[in-house]
């Protein structure tokens, strides 16, 4: 059997901020077209985790491979090649409130593939159309949409560079359901459509149950449990069963 | 043995903050080096670094020029009032054009735009940290330093000598006003006074003084802004100690740059 190489490779990943240990040894794959969604509670490290894999913060030890290759220690340079094939929808959206809506879409395109201010803004509002808004919005400033717009507008920021990998640092996290259903059906068209691969941090399980192919659980700085979403309603592990109902009582201590 | 108690007290309460103190300025000098790197090494935003220059210079130009044209004709009105018995006359012009070129233009203009400029800027890269704003330039393949922390840098250091020529001029005219409408002293005697005892020595005192100053305002704002932490309370104290910080810092280095050019 050939061996495929998968797309993202994290093992025995730790990072400590101080004397907490936020990351304790991850062991995480996400293979290419792969669709995977990390769960856990808040404060679990699910950030830590994504922000590592993306360069922004330098974890202690351990390896992270993307394409098969080691980002950890690597000279910067080479590792950035690598880092300007990722694309990620921040939590709250991070918009650059300097500058309009479309210059926003169009960041990636105008700065690093320097593609002119004329074309980048046809592009920008071709990608706004398809995360659902219309050309009006363009020339808005960010603080002038609502939450909702805010992530689509994050979404189609981070897809129009065409990314290989994309970053969902919880995409539903304030909004009503049916915006939150509305975010998760862009995100797996997008990805989609693409044919990117998706990495997620959530603890919305009904979203975390629509868009993955997998999920794996994080608690106390490690992966400790790893499967379909099939297999998440037959597992009898106490965590994972806590979490997915949601309940005070259980192995998991919530820290007060 | 009580004392060893106390010792060992003394000590413990002095060990963290000296901690956190080097590992304060150790950071500050990684910030520093990494900001001139990015400084001099291309890619280079022009167009952000003619907003930061129209915002830290255009817009300062009020504040700037109200400072020294009150210095000036302060500086005139107590050299009056000292020197009337040895012939103020003379000497009001002299004294005006020396302290307002080397010292009050620079450290008014420094200190105005610290207030404005320092805080504005801590403000907005510190509200860029906590929205993660800041990261999200690193993911779209940005250099945050190249993007934020260089403009202001250039900015601040180009601008500076350029308000406090300005102010040179205000403050001056400042004393003239006094001199001639107040004191009632001879118009023409003063401007010759000025043009014959205007200096080299002068002009490039303050033009030296305002690029550092101009450095260390936006160092400030962008250093705090950039490690500030948690929301609204942390960009607060971000602004709070950019303004400070760079208002001491050029307070002694006012001081240190004038002993170092007149000092023999």
């Amino acid at each position: 059997m050939e061996k495929t190489v998968n797309k993202i490779e994290v093992r025995d990943l730790h990072k400590a901020f101080g004397r907490k240990r936020v990351l304790n040894g991850v062991n995480l794959t996400v293979g290419k077209k792969e669709s995977v969604v990390v769960i856990g509670g808040s404060g679990t490290g699910k950030s830590v985790l994504i922000k590592c894999i993306q360069g922004l913060i330098t974890p202690d030890s351990g390896s992270i491979k993307v394409d098969g290759i080691e980002t950890v220690g690597a000279p910067r340079k080479e590792s950035e090649k690598l880092y300007a094939t990722m694309g990620m929808l921040f939590q709250g959206g991070a918009l650059f409130d300097s500058l309009s809506v479309w210059e926003n879409v169009a960041f990636g395109l105008m700065e690093n593939q320097k593609m002119p201010r004329r074309q980048a803004r046809e592009k920008a509002v071709e990608v706004l159309r398809q995360v659902g808004l219309g050309a009006d919005v363009a020339d808005l400033s960010p603080a002038e949409l609502s939450g909702g717009m805010q992530k689509r507008v994050g979404l189609a920021r981070a897809v129009a560079t065409r990314p290989d990998i994309i970053f969902f640092d919880e995409p539903t996290t304030g909004l009503d359901p049916i915006m939150a259903d509305v975010i998760n059906d862009l995100i797996i068209d997008s990805v989609k459509k693409l044919g990117a691969s998706a990495l997620t941090i959530t603890h919305d399980m009904a979203s975390a149950r629509k868009i993955a192919d997998r999920i794996a659980m994080l608690y106390q700085g490690k992966i400790i449990w790893d499967g379909t979403v099939a297999e998440l309603d037959r597992t009898d592990n106490p965590y994972v069963r806590q979490f997915v109902n949601g309940s005070a009582s259980g192995p998991i201590k919530v820290e007060i | 043995m009580q004392h060893h108690k106390y010792l060992e007290n003394f000590l413990r309460a002095l060990g963290k903050p000296l901690v956190v103190f080097v590992s304060r300025i150790g950071e500050l000098s990684e910030f520093i080096a990494k900001s001139l790197y990015h400084c001099v090494t291309p890619p280079f935003y022009p167009k952000l670094l003619l907003r930061q220059i129209i915002d830290i210079g255009f817009y300062s130009l009020p504040v700037v020029a109200l400072t020294t044209i009150f210095a000036g004709m302060v500086i005139a009105l107590q050299t009056n009032a000292g020197f009337s018995s040895y012939g103020a006359e003379s000497a009001i012009a002299e004294v005006v054009l020396i302290s307002v070129t080397r010292e009050l233009a620079p450290a008014f203009a420094g200190l105005m735009v610290a207030g404005r400029i320092g805080a504005a800027m801590a403000a907005e890269i510190g509200t860029m940290r906590v929205t993660e704003q800041i990261d999200a330039l690193s993911t779209l393949s940005t250099n945050p330093f190249k993007y934020l922390v260089a403009p202001r840098l250039w900015a601040g250091v180009i601008v500076l000598p350029v308000l406090v020529m300005i102010g040179d001029v205000i403050g001056i005219f400042g004393g003239y006003l006094v001199a001639v409408y107040q004191l009632d002293f001879n118009p023409a005697n003063y401007i010759k006074t000025t043009v014959n005892e205007l200096q080299w020595i002068d002009l490039y005192t303050g033009i030296v003084k305002a690029a550092v100053f101009g450095f260390v305002i936006a160092l400030m704002g962008c250093y705090n802004g950039y490690r500030s932490k948690g929301g609204a309370q942390g960009v607060g104290e971000a602004t709070t100690n950019a303004v400070v910080a760079s208002s001491i810092i050029i307070l002694i280095f006012n001081y240190v740059i004038t002993g170092l050019i007149f000092t023999k």
